[in-house]
């Protein structure tokens, strides 16, 4: 018992572990309530572009800011703004279909910020830290920026639950009750560009759709109503970021793919119990 | 706080309208639609009053969701005017569009009495919560459509008449004076249909207004006030005697229609008839 308690505690005698821990929790908090939705409306695809298409952002946010954190953030907004407005612009005036606009701009925009990237010396080392995360590296200052804009994006999920809810479940029916549909759907947009922001230092772009959809599909799997969804996938996704991250301390292995691996274990895990349930019930009905 | 609310008001397309006196419930002048350079329905008048039922009749593609879509105010229309109490579409709150079963996401995470409390969404307003005066709005709309048991049930538990009886209870909740049934009896078995239309002469009784777009003509004919028969253009329209001639018919399904007229009914057979999963369950 006190080995395990001393696996526990040790790594927190460093402070950057538990400022890491901390960001792993209010981002996996987020991008799980977030990321119920973006299961629900069948928006993974748009969700894993939309991380990628930041990038641009973010190269310009650093070769201005020549690497505070200030300007990365802003640009990176700013770019997933511009990404969501470009897909549905690029759909709408081509008669495309609307994955193909998303891989067209999602493409377009991440061979941007490459290029952009590219042009500073030693970029290799920094083009890892923007697609694969740096959870570890988390200062004060990014821990506050996470905190306020993670209390936004809750008191924004919370307070809209209900047109959220409408706008999913049947968008003709939020016409009818004359909700504002347009100003709704962008709202959701630009939710889930400032999760993704939020989260960028944690799993980082590459992996981000994970944080997004893995958690939430997990609660799917084992709740019938949304409001036990959000709150299942929310636990799921926090406890997911700090075992990850300690199984990260311990194994030697990125903390943005040991956060996303064991989220897919609980998945799995999830899947595993509910068809073994089933096959148990069905078993039982049989005799 | 009082920002946000002022802002979500002024998104509001109108604010919602009051039913001005002396003025019919439905009224639709010349009305045209067309989408990208093709025409889904043109030169469709008619008008209805408060209680009647109108079943709308006419092939697959024949514009009947088009038209239920403009008059809920969803879709604008291209020519013409349609006007409910007096006033464009898309300011009422009285007007319930019952979605066709087959488009819905039936393993969307809600129970029975969610989708039912969807309804009460646009009287609620933003940032309320519903109160125990909403959820027993979502009771009795339940209760008078059958439904009252199954309230906590998981909306994939439902049967296809349990799942159209669900909606019109949402259309209940909502206070809808007017609502549009797309496809209601679609892959419904004959008792399930019964339970339907029987719902519908009770809501009658209480002055909402039906219509309903089926491809069931005897079932048009039987169990409604007027008819509507539809081919992008409107081919008839009144009582169903007076609609559904031979002729007529023939005009609005073209060459897909075959006629069997026995000593009292009159079949239509269509191989347009129904959608794909319709036709699984629901073998003419």
């Amino acid at each position: 018992m006190n080995t395990l308690l001393n696996l526990i505690l040790e790594p927190l005698n460093y402070a950057f572990m538990v400022r890491g821990i901390l960001a792993a929790l209010m981002v996996g908090a987020v991008c799980a309530l977030v990321g119920t939705y973006v299961v629900l409306r069948g928006m993974a695809f748009f969700g894993d572009a939309l991380a990628h298409a930041i990038l641009p952002g973010i190269a310009a946010g650093y070769l201005i800011g020549g690497g505070a954190r200030e300007p990365l953030f802003w640009g990176a907004l700013l770019a997933a703004v511009i990404s969501s407005i470009g897909i549905g612009a690029v759909s709408k005036m081509t008669n495309l279909r609307q994955d193909t606009a998303i891989g067209i701009v999602f493409a377009g925009m991440f061979a941007l910020g490459i290029a952009m990237i590219s042009t500073v010396r030693n970029y290799t080392v920094d083009l890892a830290h923007f697609l694969f995360g740096d959870v570890l590296g988390v200062s004060n200052s990014d821990l506050a920026l996470i905190a306020i804009l993670g209390g936004l994006i809750l008191l924004a999920v919370v307070l809209f639950y209900k047109e959220f809810l409408v706008l999913s479940f049947d968008p003709l029916l939020a016409t009818t009750l004359r909700l504002p549909d347009r100003v709704l759907e962008y709202l959701l947009l630009i939710l889930i560009a400032l999760v993704i922001v939020v989260s960028l230092q944690t799993v980082g772009v590459a992996l981000m759709v994970a944080m997004l959809v893995t958690p939430a599909a997990t609660a799917y799997l084992l709740t019938r109503r949304l409001p036990f969804m959000m709150v299942l996938a929310a636990a799921i996704a926090c406890f997911s970021g700090a075992v990850g991250l300690y199984l990260s301390y311990y194994m030697r292995v990125s903390s943005g793919a040991a956060i996303v691996l064991t989220c897919t274990a609980f998945f799995i895990l999830a899947w595993g119990g509910r068809a073994i349930r089933k096959a148990r019930l069905e078993k039982l009905s049989a005799t | 706080m009082a920002f946000l609310k002022q802002f979500y008001k002024n998104a509001l397309p109108l604010t919602h309208v009051q039913h001005q006196d002396g003025t019919q419930l439905l009224e639709i002048s010349d009305l045209a639609v067309r989408y990208d350079g093709t025409t889904a329905l043109e030169s469709v008048s008619f008008s209805l009053d408060a209680g009647q039922r109108l079943a709308v009749v006419g092939p697959n593609g024949a514009g009947k969701s088009t038209l239920f879509k403009v008059i809920a105010g969803v879709l604008p229309p291209s020519r013409g005017e349609v006007r409910i109490y007096g006033y464009q579409p898309g300011g009422h709150i009285c007007i319930a569009y019952l979605t066709q079963r087959s488009l819905v996401d039936w393993n969307f995470p809600v129970s029975v009495a969610d989708v039912v409390m969807m309804g009460r969404i646009g009287k609620l307003g933003l940032f309320r919560w519903p109160k125990r005066e909403d959820w027993e709005f979502v009771r009795h709309a339940l209760d008078s459509v059958g439904l009252a048991d199954l309230a906590g049930r998981q909306i994939n538990e439902l049967s296809g008449g349990q799942q159209q009886r669900m909606f019109i209870a949402r259309a209940l909740a909502q206070e809808a004076e007017l609502m549009l049934m797309d496809e209601p009896f679609t892959g419904l078995d004959v008792k399930s249909q019964q339970d339907i239309l029987q719902i519908i002469d009770m809501l009658r009784q209480q002055g909402v207004t039906i219509l309903a777009s089926t491809h069931d003509l005897n079932l048009a004919g039987d169990h409604f006030d007027r008819v509507l028969l539809l081919n992008h253009c409107m081919v008839g329209f009144g009582d169903p005697q007076q609609v559904f001639t031979t002729e007529r018919l023939i005009q609005a399904y073209g060459g897909h229609l075959r006629l069997v007229e026995s000593d009292s009914n009159m079949f239509a057979l269509s191989d347009t008839c129904c959608d794909e999963e319709g036709l699984h369950e629901h073998p003419a």
